[in-house]
């Protein structure tokens, strides 16, 4: 069985900001189990000399020439922002007060 | 924010050893940012250069900059890295406005260089080789401006401005291993250290490597260990030191701050601080517990990478000659005293010394310029010395002083005249009339033959016995026959003794 604990659940959730009730976290942790097992099977077949891989397309260095392409207007890239100031978004205050 | 209690910095050295890390980040200057086509441009209006992808918006697909790995790649043969036959970049995930994606796409534990080291010379002359961990590919954050508060910093700011121009910009980090054994030289080695790795990206053209424009950055990491043991201290990072002097003084505050704490039986909490460049302090910034928890993984939307040897072996031919290099070759080659080489280089001059000597003036005559009526009429216009005179015309200035046909007076008015934009020396001579009479022509000749003839009495001349340069007129004078002005001679004996070489 995984080791998957309801406390790492838990804090997954917090460092994704996911606002998750008890009974999410228990029921994740359950699901996120049985997902972490399943994947393990891979490594019963995979031997000591198969690379582990991070993509499933077989290509490498596929690369785009150093062009400037338009880019968006001021108004179309601060058109989905949730506040702003001028031309510049506007977020809320980043650290409590000290 | 209160004042943290310093110990003496020799004191400290007695009871503790210092143990340094850095880690540089060096902003690339590709035309375009690292994963999409938007102008990596500084100064721009806010907002002007960004896209879904370095926005991180739904459906924004990121594209690796080839001029950006080739780049990385030149750095990394510079730093005497291996380079990677497989890399990858990963994302590193954590939630701050600067970073809209809501993740840095960096590299984790493919790096595209590894394994490499420098050698640094203090003024000492003391060595020291700083071996380097990695170097890795990743994207700059956008920038903040801190709205409200007492003091424009972060803490007790109402809210926040963001331009996401700079993010999606490339970067190259550079991290060294531990460095052990800097001792007194500690401070000196982060800023020698910082100021080869500008050098380097200079010489290179990779980056503009302007400090003062954040195109170089450093972390200082800090610890201390008792003497006599081998147990390593906690350590800090001290962020956003932005210039060299800023290294210097970083590393020395830590270091006293640090040993101040744990003489007093205190601990050092690992954390980042903060370089405050106007008080000269750092501050506490988060603790490094939780943020550290980044959950790295292989960027899914972005191939792998596997730079063939041929290409490495292509880019390894284009590496300049390396700047420490150059520098002794330059000084021995030139023949300048190391107050002399300094001045160049301090002055930021040397490109501008070596292409007047390959124009054909003599190393010292064009260093004498430089740093001398150049730097100091730049100065006064609040520009650099470079930009207002070429080497070609400057080079062609001192043939004409060499040839006698200006005194050194009469070339600073040319100067002035090329400066002003009306040609080229030989033209502003004509225009100006301000040549040597051909009489002062032959005169010149020889006073030089005379002042050269007799090298103990120019010695004394330049010492301030005016009245030594008797013997240099009466020489004179007998060998123009009796046919010059006894008084212009003597003007001339002291003008020549002051330039002659």
């Amino acid at each position: 069985m995984s080791e998957i604990t309801a406390e790492q659940v838990a804090h997954l959730a917090y460092l994704a900001r996911i606002d998750l009730s008890p009974l999410e976290i228990t029921n994740l942790t359950h699901d996120l189990g049985q997902i972490v097992d399943s994947i393990a099977k891979v490594s019963e077949v995979a031997t000591a000399d198969t690379p582990a891989t991070s993509h499933p397309m077989p290509l490498t260095n596929v690369f785009r020439e150093d062009v400037v392409v338009p880019s968006l207007t001021v108004e179309q890239a601060l058109s989905g922002a949730p506040d702003r100031a001028g031309d510049k978004f506007r977020v809320p205050a980043i650290l409590d007060e000290e | 924010m209160a004042r943290a209690e310093l110990m003496d910095f020799d004191e400290a050295l007695e009871l503790f050893e210092p143990v340094l890390g850095f880690e540089v980040h060096v902003e690339l200057n590709t035309k375009t940012k690292m994963f999409c086509g938007c102008a990596n441009e500084f100064g721009s209006g806010a907002n002007t250069n960004t896209c879904p992808t370095c926005l991180g918006l739904p459906g924004g697909l990121p594209q690796v900059n080839k001029k950006a790995i080739e780049s990385s790649i030149r750095l990394g043969l510079a730093l005497g890295c291996e380079i990677a036959e497989h890399s990858r970049f990963a994302r590193k995930n954590y939630f701050y406005p600067d970073t809209a994606k809501n993740f840095q796409t960096s590299q984790y534990d493919d790096p595209i260089c590894h394994d490499g080291s420098i050698t640094i010379e203090l003024e000492s002359g003391r060595l020291v080789t700083v071996e380097i961990e990695r170097a890795h590919m990743e994207d700059d954050a956008g920038k903040l401006t801190h709205m409200g508060g007492a003091t424009g910093r972060i803490q007790g700011a109402d809210y926040s401005l963001v331009d996401y121009n700079r993010g999606g910009v490339p970067l190259v980090e550079i991290v060294t291993q531990m460095i052990e054994g800097a001792e007194h030289d500690a401070p000196e080695i982060g800023k020698t250290y910082v100021a080869a790795i500008r050098e380097i990206a200079k010489a290179l053209g990779v980056s503009n490597a302007r400090m003062e424009e954040g195109n170089v950055r450093c972390d200082a990491n800090v610890s201390l260990r008792v003497r006599g043991s081998n147990v390593l201290g906690t350590r800090t990072e001290t962020k956003n030191v932005n210039s060299l002097r800023s290294v210097e003084r970083a590393v020395r505050y830590e270091i006293q701050r640090q040993a101040a704490v744990l003489h007093a039986g205190g601990t050092i909490t690992q954390e980042t601080r903060h370089w405050h460049e106007d008080t000269g302090m750092t501050s506490a910034g988060r603790p490094k517990s939780d943020a550290d928890d980044y959950r790295y993984f292989p960027e899914p939307d972005l191939l792998p990478m596997a730079p063939s040897r041929e290409w490495v072996d292509e880019l390894r031919l284009t590496l300049p000659e390396a700047p420490a290099a150059r520098r002794k070759r330059l000084q021995a080659v030139w023949g300048f005293v190391n107050l002399e080489f300094q001045d160049v280089v301090n002055s930021d001059l040397l490109d501008a010394v070596e292409a007047t000597v390959a124009a054909g003036a003599s190393a010292q005559a064009a260093r004498k310029w430089w740093t001398g009526e150049i730097a100091r009429l730049a100065n006064a216009a609040g520009v650099v010395a470079d930009s207002l005179v070429t080497p070609v015309q400057l080079a062609a200035l001192i043939e004409l002083v060499e040839a006698g046909t200006l005194t050194d007076r009469l070339a600073r008015q040319v100067l002035e005249g090329v400066i002003a934009g009306e040609g080229t020396p030989a033209e502003v001579v004509d225009s100006r009339g301000l040549a040597v009479v051909s009489d002062d022509g032959a005169l010149i000749a020889a006073i030089d033959a005379a002042l050269l003839g007799q090298p103990d009495v120019l010695a004394k001349i330049r010492d301030g016995k005016v009245q030594a340069a008797g013997a240099v007129i009466g020489a004179v004078m007998k060998a123009m026959r009796g046919q010059a002005d006894a008084a212009r001679v003597r003007e001339l004996v002291l003008e020549r003794a002051a330039t002659i070489e």
